[in-house]
């Protein structure tokens, strides 16, 4: 980094707060090589005003706002020599260290994904948010004190003065962001940089997030920098939107225009990939659909049939489960238990070929009820009918048969592939418990099949696992249940942790396999839209208990349970 | 050591785990240059274990604390006092005896015996005055000695390291991955070996070891087998804690999905991903043992007076240093051990890295 210092008279304020510059950041890998996070990325955010940054991973979305608070790594990170970051007219990447640290101290805050691990798990709340503002405010001990139970109560915490005393992990995860934000603004910030801050949450808790952004901003008059992968959540409470891929700005302007006129390709693809709530086409449109061709969004879409979905009586049932249980026992105290129900009384029937969907959110016992099925976790009670066997009685010899046809894709392909195995090995391995193949030369035969099939080339066969990008991984994921040539698949969240253009091609993907070889999927999903656009059935889960379930179609268009028309009211949203 | 590897895409030849790590440590200047030592060691002691060099350590060679070759004219003050000892005993005049001659009632069968004695010839070998790293107080090589104490050294700790690495690892994988009963039966054993004061825990085992009449005459594997069984603790509770870590990990699931045993869950999916966790524990427990060596020889349980080690040669330069005898101290402290000790350390990081394929 050069030593130029910028030095810019700060009497006249320019229009805009903050204003990034031709940013170009690279990270060193080596002596000699330098990979490029962004590209000469230029946009402005104006005083009082939301603007979004939206990109998928890699996008350099989260660089630029390390860039912006300096958090970027020092000994890694190479910074532009025309790039700028202006705040108030101050170039922060090439000011005096202390004239930038007063401006990012003070002036600048910044919110995180994941409230859980910002907040120190071993101090109080209280304490947490004292310390900064004794640190910051210098406020004395008792003035801090009633000063935070102000700000608990301005974002929304009911009972500040006793939640004060709480320890982070005795909150709900919307409870802890709104703590953060609460720290966030406790100095009365200018600019609050907000990265990712409801990804972690549920739907219904995310809309809460947002309302309370959106009114402490116009209350302290600040700007908000809002950061995320999903372009649907801004659209009501950004006024500019920055689309960016791979490191360059694609697409940016005022809200209205990009998503009632996107210009760019890419934010059309973007906007489309989503599976919608009203339409449900035979394939989702995919990004290269987009690049590839001039169509606009919804004569794209158009171009895609609608497939119809549903169950008839007919269809011969896979899966029966009636009446299956989990408890979980957590401790309390020294020799006390007490019983959780995970899973209480579920019955439901998966038909031959068909999806059914389950949807709920964090907590409510979906994961567990599909682990379940696979005897992953012991059920407690109920019984799950497989070909009229109950698979959870069976004595682990018979059950081994039964474990080929049903399988399970979890929800993150970074934690579910060995990261020692090559792939060839991680597809083999399945082929070689159950005997199928008659040695490992066809083995690999039939392995190099089942990546072609979902799309990988045979060169994928000799790589480790980190070498892929997600929505790869989550291929290979599905190649390797593939190569059991199973009946029933378990989609945990599946796709929850994949971008959303990465999330249309597994989707399809899915829909193919089930096309060609009549899988029936248990599809697990807290995201209301894509359960929707593949499932023919559908239960609605919360706290343990099924409180809906019905065809698809039938529970978007009437819901009937209160619970379910929240969910759905906060996808409207 | 981060760098990213560009990897060779030849589509059909699948490169296993052992050559794609090859090839990362290969990269890794620090890591080869400590394996190009490590190797020159392990040849070193094979060497001495067949008896191709310092087979004849135990010759004294020299003078006492005969000096390096290279600093020949250093003054050996102990070598003269011994010469002029000699020299004196050879000249000495048994004539002033004669006074007690009139009431030793022997005195006549000595004189028998003392003429006898002469017709002996007594060859005192010719001792050199310098050899090639000095010599010590019975004027044996300190070279010698330093291969010789290597074989031992790095023999104890590297076997009495891989046991308790072993034990350790067993019992972790078990008690992390099957938790419940067998958990807290290792939990139960770990307490109560842990409670019994270490030096105590040593004299027990020895004392079993040694009421053995087969392993009586082998000295060295009771102390192989002491430190191996003592040193499983601390490996123990840092496998077991992996292991309890990826238990719950999606990628075990998903081989109890494909229905994966037990078995290959708990060693073939879990312990690669550990290895790097083993792997420096035993290198530091190498480096334990050989210094634990040290003590156990100075409390009299450590290698056999009639076999040379790192800890007898460390223990001997203590008197030495103070008379100005430093080349023993510098021969196996600082040329070997310490050698031997940071190459091991950093090849065993370089091996970590070079097995890891996260890393980038």
């Amino acid at each position: 980094m050069s030593t130029a210092y910028t030095h810019v008279a700060v009497a006249a304020q320019p229009p805009q707060l903050l204003r990034i510059d031709r940013l170009s950041i690279g990270f060193r890998i080596n002596r000699e090589d330098v990979v490029p996070a962004t590209r000469a990325v230029s946009f402005a955010v104006p005083r009082e005003s939301v603007v979004a940054l939206v990109g998928e991973s890699g996008s350099g979305k989260s660089v630029t706002a390390l860039a912006v608070m300096g958090l970027l790594p020092k000994d890694s990170a190479v910074i532009g020599r025309d790039s700028g970051i202006y705040y108030n007219g101050i170039n922060l990447l090439f000011a005096l260290p202390a004239q930038a640290r007063s401006v990012r101290g003070k002036e600048i805050a910044m919110i995180f994904q994941e409230p859980m691990s910002a907040l120190n798990p071993v101090l109080r709340v209280g304490a947490q948010i004292e310390e900064v503002l004794r640190t910051h405010l210098r406020m004395g001990t008792r003035a801090a004190r009633a000063r935070a139970a102000e700000l608990l109560s301005e974002v929304g915490i009911p009972e500040p003065q006793r939640r004060l005393a709480s320890f982070p992990h005795e909150l709900s995860g919307g409870q802890q962001q709104r703590v953060m934000i609460a720290m966030a603004i406790a100095c009365e910030p200018k600019l609050l940089i907000a990265d990712e801050p409801t990804t972690a949450l549920d739907v219904t808790i995310q809309q809460q997030i947002l309302e309370l952004l959106q009114r402490l901003k116009t209350r302290h008059r600040m700007s908000i920098l809002f950061i995320t992968h999903d372009l649907a959540l801004v659209k009501r409470h950004a006024d500019q939107v920055v689309v960016l891929q791979d490191g360059v700005v694609r697409e940016q302007g005022g809200a209205q225009q990009i998503f009632r006129a996107p210009r760019d390709a890419y934010t059309r693809a973007l906007l489309a990939c989503r599976p919608g709530l009203d339409r449900r086409p035979q394939r989702l449109p995919v990004v290269e659909d987009f690049l590839n061709s001039d169509l606009r969004v919804d004569a794209q879409a158009q171009a895609f049939p609608e497939r119809v979905r549903g169950v008839s009586a007919d269809d011969a049932m896979v899966l029966i489960v009636n009446h299956l249980s989990k408890r979980f026992y957590l401790r309390s105290g020294l020799f006390e238990k007490q019983p959780l129900a995970a899973v209480s009384d579920v019955s439901f029937r998966l038909p031959k070929g068909k999806t059914v969907g389950l949807v709920g959110e964090s907590g409510s016992g979906k994961s567990t009820l599909g682990l379940a099925l696979l005897r992953l976790h012991a059920a407690d009670s109920g019984e799950v009918l497989f070909e009229g066997n109950d698979i959870l009685r069976l004595p682990p010899a018979r059950f081994r048969a039964y474990k080929r046809r049903i399988q399970i894709i979890f929800q993150n392909p970074y934690a579910s592939l060995n990261p020692r195995f090559t792939v060839g090995q991680i597809l083999l391995e399945p082929m070689q418990l159950h005997g199928i193949g008659a040695d490992d030369r066809e083995r690999r035969e039939l392995a190099l099949a089942w990546l072609r099939k979902v799309g990988l080339e045979e060169a994928a066969y000799a790589k480790y696992p980190h070498e892929f990008s997600g929505g790869q991984r989550q291929r290979i994921a599905v190649a390797r249940c593939l190569t059991l040539k199973p009946e029933v698949i378990v989609c945990d969240e599946c796709v929850s942790a994949l971008d959303v253009s990465v999330q249309a091609q597994v989707l399809n993907l899915l829909q193919d396999l089930q096309d060609e070889f009549g899988l029936s999927y248990l599809f697990i999903s807290h995201d209301l839209a894509v359960v929707r656009h593949m499932s023919d059935y559908m239960l609605v889960m919360r706290a343990g208990e099924v409180v809906e379930q019905g065809e698809s179609d039938a529970i978007f268009h009437a819901p009937q349970h209160p619970y379910t028309q929240q969910l759905l009211a906060a996808l409207r949203n | 050591m981060n760098r990213r590897l560009p990897r060779t895409n030849d589509a059909g030849a699948s490169p296993g785990v052992w050559r794609l790590a090859w090839q990362r440590l290969r990269r890794d200047r620090v890591g080869m240059a400590s394996l190009y030592v490590v190797v020159a060691f392990l040849l070193l002691i094979a060497a001495s274990h067949f008896g191709l060099i310092a087979a004849d350590w135990q010759q004294e060679k020299g003078v006492s604390f005969a000096n390096p070759s290279f600093l020949p004219h250093l003054e050996n003050r102990e070598a003269q006092q011994s010469l002029q000892l000699q020299t004196a005993q050879a000249q000495s005049d048994p004539s002033h005896l004669a006074q007690f001659r009139a009431v030793d009632p022997l005195a006549a069968t000595y004189d028998q015996v003392q003429q006898r004695a002469l017709s002996y010839q007594i060859k005192e070998p010719a001792r050199a005055m310098t050899l090639p790293f000095g010599g010590d107080k019975w004027g044996r090589s300190v070279l010698a000695k330093m291969i010789k104490g290597a074989e031992i050294s790095i023999a104890v700790g590297l076997l009495a390291a891989l046991i308790a690495t072993m034990l350790g690892t067993l019992f972790g994988a078990l008690a992390g991955y099957l938790g419940r009963w067998v958990n807290d039966l290792l939990e139960w054993f770990y307490n109560v070996f842990t409670s019994i004061p270490y030096l105590l825990l040593i004299f027990a085992i020895i004392a079993v070891v040694k009421a053995n009449p087969a392993l009586q005459s082998q000295g060295l594997l009771t102390i192989v087998l002491v430190l191996g069984l003592t040193g499983w603790t601390g490996v123990y509770r840092l496998v077991r804690a992996e292991y309890m870590k990826h238990t719950h990990r999606e990628y075990v699931r998903a081989a109890d999905a494909i229905g994966a045993s037990v078995w290959r869950r708990m060693f073939v999916h879990i312990l690669p991903n550990i290895s790097h966790i083993i792997l420096v524990q035993l290198s530091l427990l190498v480096v334990g043992f050989i210094k634990a060596e040290v003590i156990l020889s100075f409390l009299g349980f450590g290698v056999p007076v009639d076999m040379v080690s790192w800890g007898t040669m460390l223990d001997e330069a203590q008197n030495e240093l103070v008379i100005g005898k430093w080349w023993q101290l510098v021969g196996a402290g600082l040329l070997t051990m310490a050698v031997f000790v940071t190459a091991f350390s950093l090849l065993t990081d370089a091996l970590r890295d070079a097995l890891d394929p996260k890393l980038k």
